[in-house]
């Protein structure tokens, strides 16, 4: 089969068409198809509520319990997927040296803030660690991590840690119904995705005894996040960085 | 050929020495064997037929991980239209092999397949270590 100038061109025409016709196509629709966007999990915490007890660690416990987080013997090892840091450390734009007396270095709980700009997803180069599009939960793929810790420096609430050691030694009691880390891997909080795939909130929600914290979908208008947001006054962690964390602090 | 006599002596002995580890099982008695799995009493039918879990149960697994934490589907529809949920520790050991040691260890070291680091963190259920603390105090010396 021969070809001539004419007839070549007149394929390449169609082809250059087409290709241009696609793009428009896709522009129009509003880019790629996204996945169906059912919820969108976020918390609600009450700092006055959780304040008045100070010692209480049973967020903390329930947490680290159920998800098999060890306890390390060397500090510069820690693992944590939720603690208290103090009111200054967690809000360092709020306040200032004349910040109301109950909130002066007062313990805030913090985890990770699951924002809908995730700086540690832009950053992780294997894709374990992304964001769900469904839920709006930043999952961790501890198959995939391959411990660069490059999330780690793009945290900016420093939620994440890197298991410098193999952790099964320091996990007691083990859960076994929940996978334990190992050596050179990432991990955070991911707002308890197995108890939520049950339909169950997740487990610092359920050991809270002040029930400060209240967990919600966003989506939903009814909800008990969504009512709280509507009517008390909520500030997130360092919300100049632009990454919006969806874990909202009532702090009067 | 004044030499056949050695060269053939000299045949003989190699070929008894290559063929000894044959002989001296055979004399022991003992032969290669399959390995004896523990098979599970309760549940009779695996998620899949045995033949494919035998040749393919690593890519079912790596599926099964992959529509886990991927995906969020956390439920699979076997081959005989039961529903499984989808889960290494607390589907395939918990419900059925209830001992990592008895059922994957036994052909991962025969075959010399090794250990695959699912087990550096997925965890044998607690039932499993329940029922292995009695037959580990056995085998003790």
């Amino acid at each position: 089969m021969s070809t001539n100038r004419r007839g070549f061109l007149g394929v390449a025409g169609g082809c250059a068409l087409a290709l241009a016709g696609k793009a428009a196509v896709e522009a129009l629709s509003g880019g790629r198809p996204s996945a169906t966007s059912t919820s969108r999990w976020a918390m609600v915490i009450d700092l006055a509520k959780c304040l008045k007890e100070q010692g209480c660690r049973k967020c903390v416990e329930a947490c680290h319990r159920a998800h098999n987080v060890p306890t390390l013997p060397d500090p510069r090892h820690e693992v944590k997927w939720i603690w208290k840091e103090s009111f200054e450390g967690a809000f360092p734009s709020e306040g200032g040296e004349h910040v109301r007396e109950e909130l002066r270095g007062s313990p805030v709980l913090v985890f990770c803030n699951h924002c809908d700009q995730p700086p540690c997803v832009r950053v992780c180069p294997t894709q374990a660690t992304w964001k769900r599009a469904e839920d709006g939960v930043v999952m961790m793929d501890w198959h995939r991590c391959i411990g660069c810790r490059y999330c780690i420096a793009a945290c900016p609430y420093g939620s994440r840690s890197f298991n410098w050691v193999d952790p099964r030694p320091y996990v007691s009691p083990l859960n076994a119904e929940y996978p334990t880390r190992t050596k050179g891997v990432v991990e955070k909080c991911t707002f308890c995705e197995e108890r939520l795939e049950r339909s169950q909130p997740p487990a610092c929600v359920e050991a809270c005894p002040a029930k400060a914290l209240v967990f919600g979908d966003l989506r939903d208008p009814n909800s008990e996040v969504r009512r709280l947001l509507r009517t008390r006054y909520t500030i997130r962690r360092k919300p100049e960085l632009g990454t919006l964390p969806q874990i909202y602090y009532i702090v009067a | 050929m004044r030499d056949r006599p050695i060269i053939i002596t000299a045949l003989v002995v190699f070929l008894a020495l290559v063929t000894l580890p044959f002989w001296y099982n055979l004399a022991r008695g003992q032969t290669a064997r399959a390995p004896e799995l523990k098979l599970p009493g309760a549940q009779l039918q695996c998620v899949a037929p045995v033949e494919y879990m035998r040749s393919s149960h690593m890519e079912l697994l790596n599926d099964w991980r992959d529509q886990a934490v991927r995906r969020n589907l956390r439920r699979v529809t076997a081959f005989n239209g039961k529903v499984y949920r989808i889960s290494l520790t607390n589907t395939c050991l918990a419900l059925c092999h209830t001992s990592k040691a008895e059922f994957c260890d036994r052909c991962h070291n025969y075959s010399g397949a090794g250990t695959p680091y699912c087990w550096d963190c997925h965890n044998e259920p607690r039932v499993a270590q329940a029922a292995l603390l009695p037959a580990h105090g056995r085998s003790q010396p």
